[in-house]
C-alpha cells in the first residue's frame, strides 16, 4: 500500500526516551474494569452524566433570561384574547369552572409543547459545530446524553410554567397554590417538556437538516395541539377525534395539570393513568433517541 | 506511523516488539454509498509519537479519525486503539482517548472553567479531583486567567487551546486532533503547536492529528502519512519524505511527488466559511 515507505525510518517508532503511555495514572487493565462495574456504579455514572448536561444548560439559561420572556408572549395572546372571547361566548361547556380556569392548564401545556417541539434543532447545531462529536467520543452513556437533554428542556419549561401561572393569577384564574399541587404541576410540566423535546430530538436525528426539521416541526404542532383537550374538553369532540386525542401525550399532561392546578379541577383519566402514560411514552422515546443519537453525526 | 508494507518490516525490530502500537488498523475501510472514503487503510502509530495524516480535503482523513474515535463504524476491516477494537469495545476506547474536533466547538455561553467541568463529569473524573485537574489543564494551556471568562469573549486560538485542555482532562493515552489549527492566525497556530509539543514532552501522550497544512505537519509531526483518495500513498518522517521528493524539496513538493496532484485550493474558501460561522455563533 505504501510503495514509497521505507522500513526503519527515523520517527517511525516511538522515541525510547519518551514514556509511551498515558497522561497520568494508567487506566484499569483491559476487560477487568468492565466486568467489575456494578449496577450501582452504572446508575451513579448515568445520573452524573445527566446532571452534567443539565447543569451546563441551566447555567446558560441563567445568563440569558431573555429567551424565557419571549416565551411568555404566546400564552398572553391565548389567555388574554382567545380566552377572553371564548369566555364571553360561553360556547364551551366546562362544568363549574370558568372557561379561563379551564384554559390555563391547556395553554400552559401548549406553550411548553410549542417550545419543546423545536428543541431538536439544537442537535443539528451541535452536529454542525462538532459538539455532538465530542459528546459521542466521550464514554458517557448515549441514554444519559439524551436524558440530559430531556431534563434540560424540562428545567426550561419550569420557568415557563411560572410565567403562565403569574399571568393566570393576574387575570383572575382560580389556581391551587398548595405545595403538593405545585409539586405535582412541576412534575407534569417537566414530563411534558421532556416527552416533546425527546420526540423533537428523534425527528432531528432522522431528518438531519434545519429546513426539513423546521417544516416538520410546524406540521406537527397544530395537530398535537388541536387533537388534545387543551382548549376544549374531550366530551365535546367527535368520536374519531376523541380516539386520536387519547393517543396524544399532550392530553394526559393537560388532564393532570387541570386536576393539579385549578381549584375544583378534576382529572378525566385519573392522575395515576396520566403519570403512567407520560412516563412510559418518555421512556420509549428516550430508548429510541439513544439508538438514533449516534447516527446523527453522519 | 508507518504504512502497510513497512509495518511488517519495522515490527521486526526490537523496539517495536517491546512497544505495541497505540493505534493499529487492518484493512480499515469506510464507504458512503458508492464512494469509498477510506480504502483498506493499514496504519500503525507508535506510542508517544506525534503523527499526522496529511492530504487535501476529501482524502479520507476525517473519516479515518471518526472511525478511530468510534464515531463511525467501519464498513470493513478493523482498528485497535489503545489496545481495544473500536467496533467491539467502543466504551473502552472512549475512556482512553481525547478528541478535538475540526470546528471550534466550545460552548460560548459557558466560561472556560464550566466547559471543562461538563466534560470532567462526562468522563467520570472523581469529584474531589475535578477542580484541581481543570485548573491544571487551564494552566498548562495558558488559559489560567481566562478560565472564569465566558468563552464567547475568547479568541480562536484560545478556544482551540481550551478544547485541547478539555480533551486531556481525563488523561487520555491517545489524543486525536482533527485539523487543530484551521482558521487560526499564524501566531495562534504556533502557540497551539507549542502546547501540543508540551503535552507530549510532559506526559508522553500519543497524538494523531489531521491537517492539510504541510507546514504544520513538517513542524509538529515525527511521522506523517500522506493520504490521497482514501489511501496512504506515503509514510515516514517529514525529512525522509522530502528527501524522496528530491533535493531541497518542501513537504508540499513531497505531496505532489507522491500523489501527482497539487494540494487542492478549495480549502481557502472552506476555511473562510468556517471562520465566519464560528464568529457568528460566538456573537
Amino acid at each position: 500500500m505504501t510503495r514509497h515507505a521505507r522500513a526503519g525510518q527515523p520517527g517511525a517508532l516511538a522515541d525510547p526516551a519518551l514514556p509511551g503511555g498515558t497522561l497520568g495514572p494508567g487506566p484499569a487493565p483491559a476487560g477487568r474494569a468492565n466486568l467489575a462495574v456494578s449496577a450501582g456504579r452504572v446508575v451513579r455514572a448515568f445520573v452524573r452524566q445527566v446532571f452534567a448536561i443539565t447543569w451546563a444548560e441551566t447555567r446558560k439559561l441563567r445568563r440569558d433570561p431573555m429567551e424565557l420572556l419571549t416565551r411568555a408572549v404566546q400564552p398572553i395572546l391565548w389567555l388574554g384574547i382567545f380566552g377572553a372571547v371564548m369566555s364571553r361566548a360561553r360556547a364551551i361547556p366546562t362544568g363549574q369552572a370558568s372557561y379561563l380556569d379551564f384554559l390555563v392548564p391547556g395553554i400552559l401545556a401548549q406553550s411548553v409543547l410549542f417550545v419543546a417541539i423545536f428543541y431538536g434543532i439544537s442537535l443539528i447545531w451541535e452536529r454542525d459545530l462538532g459538539v455532538l462529536h465530542k459528546y459521542l467520543a466521550s464514554p458517557a452513556y448515549r441514554g444519559a446524553l439524551v436524558t440530559g437533554k430531556a431534563v434540560s428542556a424540562g428545567v426550561r419549561a419550569i420557568a415557563q410554567g411560572i410565567i403562565v401561572c403569574l399571568l393566570a393569577l393576574a387575570m383572575g384564574a382560580h389556581l391551587k397554590l398548595s405545595p403538593g399541587a405545585l409539586a405535582g404541576m412541576l412534575l407534569f410540566i417537566v414530563l411534558g417538556a421532556a416527552i416533546f423535546s425527546t420526540f423533537s430530538l428523534v425527528i432531528a436525528c432522522l431528518v438531519k437538516t434545519r429546513e426539513r426539521f423546521m417544516g416538520i416541526g410546524q406540521v406537527l404542532t397544530m395537530p398535537l395541539f388541536f387533537a388534545s383537550n387543551a382548549i376544549y374538553p374531550l366530551s365535546l369532540m367527535p368520536h374519531w377525534l376523541q380516539v386520536l386525542s387519547r393517543g396524544n401525550p399532550l392530553t394526559y399532561q393537560v388532564d393532570a395539570l387541570r386536576a393539579l392546578m385549578i381549584q375544583g379541577g378534576q382529572s378525566t383519566m385519573g392522575l395515576g393513568v396520566d403519570f403512567a402514560v407520560e412516563a412510559a411514552v418518555l421512556a420509549g422515546l428516550i430508548g429510541i433517541g439513544s439508538r438514533l443519537y449516534p447516527t446523527a453525526i453522519n | 506511523m508507518t504504512g502497510a508494507e513497512s509495518r511488517e518490516e519495522t515490527s521486526g525490530g526490537a523496539t517495536a516488539a517491546a512497544c505495541p502500537p497505540a493505534i493499529i488498523t487492518d484493512g480499515l475501510t469506510r464507504r458512503f454509498g458508492l464512494v469509498t472514503a477510506v480504502d483498506h487503510l493499514n496504519l500503525s502509530v507508535a506510542p508517544g509519537s506525534i503523527s499526522g495524516l496529511v492530504g487535501p480535503n476529501g482524502a479520507g482523513k476525517s473519516t479515518t479519525l471518526k472511525m478511530l474515535t468510534t464515531l463511525l463504524p467501519p464498513s470493513e476491516g478493523s482498528a485497535r486503539v489503545a489496545g481495544f477494537d473500536v467496533a467491539r469495545r467502543p466504551r473502552e476506547v472512549r475512556r482512553r482517548i481525547g478528541y478535538v474536533p475540526q470546528l471550534l466547538s466550545a460552548d460560548g455561553g459557558l466560561t472556560g472553567y464550566e466547559n471543562l467541568m461538563v466534560f470532567a463529569m462526562l468522563y467520570d473524573v472523581p469529584r474531589k479531583e475535578r477542580k484541581d485537574r481543570i485548573w491544571q489543564a487551564l494552566r498548562m494551556m495558558g488559559l489560567e486567567e481566562a478560565g472564569a471568562a465566558l468563552v464567547k469573549t475568547y479568541s480562536g486560538g484560545m478556544i482551540r487551546r481550551l478544547e485541547i485542555a478539555q480533551a486531556v482532562l481525563h488523561r487520555p493515552a491517545i489524543l486525536f486532533m482533527d485539523e487543530p489549527t484551521v482558521g487560526l492566525d499564524p501566531v495562534a497556530r504556533r502557540a497551539v503547536w507549542e502546547h501540543v509539543r508540551e503535552l507530549r514532552a510532559r506526559f508522553g501522550a500519543t497524538i494523531l492529528l489531521t491537517t492539510h497544512y504541510m507546514e504544520e505537519a513538517d513542524d509538529l509531526c515525527d511521522v506523517v502519512a500522506i493520504m490521497h483518495q482514501g489511501k496512504v500513498v506515503a509514510a515516514g518522517s517529514p525529512a525522509s519524505l522530502k528527501a524522496q521528493a528530491g533535493e531541497g524539496a518542501t513537504l508540499d513538493d513531497a505531496f505532489v511527488h507522491f500523489t501527482g496532484n497539487l494540494m487542492e485550493t478549495g480549502g481557502a474558501y472552506r476555511d473562510a466559511a468556517r471562520t465566519r460561522r464560528t464568529a457568528r455563533r460566538l456573537g
